[in-house]
């Protein structure tokens, strides 16, 4: 079942070692530019092309540092892709194995459910510009959750704890004004 | 190679984020709404742990410094962390856990990854005039570190010794998790005052 914190803590700080031992640190949100990428150039192959020193895109962001992201949408079998869609099946092995999330709680969340009722329409459309503005948030700052305040702040990386700063001191207000009715 | 490394430590990161409850939206509500740190505890822990066998694997010659890879500091980086913060409490999921959660099942996750995805084409989309801005000019020494680490070009924002301070914050880290309580806001304190 759900570890204890420091088990899980210590779990949690080998999977990031290992990240940064055997490859480089473990970050996540760039991939979901990078599969907006993937959609866009199968809708429209003229986004992403092949030049003679890479890649370039007709995306400004897609196109920068040397268009990186360019490479990454035009081969996307490449490690940090598939790093996330392997944190996918992670994810689903391990609830499968202790048992699954149950129907209620797949339906709405148990907290949510506390505070703002058991409509899933509701639910999903508050994870919906939860999940857009997380996204926006995470580019416009370069990293998310685990590139800033994971990797970054185990770096001593000044830009994780400017990050962590920032993410921290909107989201606790946010959630204790939101999460009033404890569940 | 890589790919082999990318599905092993990938699914490993997923299945412990899924374990500690990390990608779980009541998990991550009472942790930011402070009735219960222990997720909190965890995060701090996983970071001390990882700095401290880093920098002490670099100074052992173990861990190849190049491996590291250290992010610009820039306004839009307090920005957009204010914007996941407030994104992260809503949803209760941050990327990496919504792709953890929407493997377990999690209907709501879908509906999150969705929002990202939209999220960051209007990035994309945007990502000319946020520039024009500023907001994306490095500050604080651009790429740097809190100490001088040897063997990289990471401008120290000061000359302490990286390696050092780095495991010396790394078991502060450590500290904090266990000295941090379980709870902050006591029941009774989050009763309307009538």
């Amino acid at each position: 079942m759900t570890l204890d914190w420091k088990t899980g803590g210590l779990a949690l700080g080998l999977v990031f070692f290992a990240a940064v031992l055997l490859v480089k640190p473990i970050g996540v949100s760039t991939q979901f530019v990078i599969l907006d990428g993937v959609l866009w150039d199968a809708v429209d192959p003229a986004v992403v092309t092949q030049t003679e020193e890479g890649y370039t895109a007709t995306n400004a962001y897609l196109a920068k540092s040397g268009g990186k992201y360019a490479k990454a949408v035009a081969n996307p079998l490449n490690y940090s892709f598939l790093f996330v869609l392997a944190m996918l099946l992670g994810g689903a092995a391990s609830a499968w194995q202790r048992g699954g999330v149950g129907p209620a709680e797949r339906r709405v969340p148990e907290l949510w459910k506390a505070n703002f009722g058991d409509s899933p329409i509701k639910r999903y459309a508050a994870a919906f510009a939860g999940g857009f503005i997380v996204l926006y948030g995470a580019r416009l700052a370069g990293g998310c959750t685990s590139g800033h305040m994971m990797s970054g702040m185990m770096q001593t990386a000044v830009s994780g704890y400017l990050f962590a700063a920032g993410a921290f001191a909107a989201a606790v207000p946010t959630a204790l004004m939101l999460y009033k009715e404890e569940a | 190679m890589e790919i082999i490394l990318a599905l092993v430590i990938g699914g490993a990161f997923g299945a412990v984020l899924d374990r500690i409850g990390a990608s779980s939206p009541n998990v991550i509500g009472r942790m930011l709404n402070l009735t219960n740190l222990k997720l909190m505890k965890a995060i701090l822990l996983a970071i001390g742990v990882g700095s401290v066998l880093m920098f002490g694997g670099q100074m052992l010659g173990i861990v190849d410094v190049g491996h590291m890879s250290v992010k610009t500091a820039y306004l839009g980086v307090f920005v957009g962390g204010l914007m996941l913060g407030v994104g992260w409490a809503l949803a209760g999921y941050c990327p990496g856990t919504g792709v953890v959660a929407a493997g377990a099942g999690r209907r709501d996750a879908f509906a999150f990854i969705a929002g990202g995805l939209l999220g960051a084409a209007a990035y994309m989309a945007t990502y000319p005039a946020v520039k024009a801005t500023g907001l994306l000019d490095a500050i604080l020494g651009g790429n740097a570190t809190l100490g001088t680490i040897p063997g990289t070009d990471y401008p120290g924002l000061t000359g302490l010794p990286g390696d050092t301070l780095g495991i010396l914050l790394g078991l502060v880290f450590v500290a904090v998790a266990f000295v941090l309580p379980e709870r902050i806001i006591r029941k009774d304190t989050r009763l309307p005052a009538e």
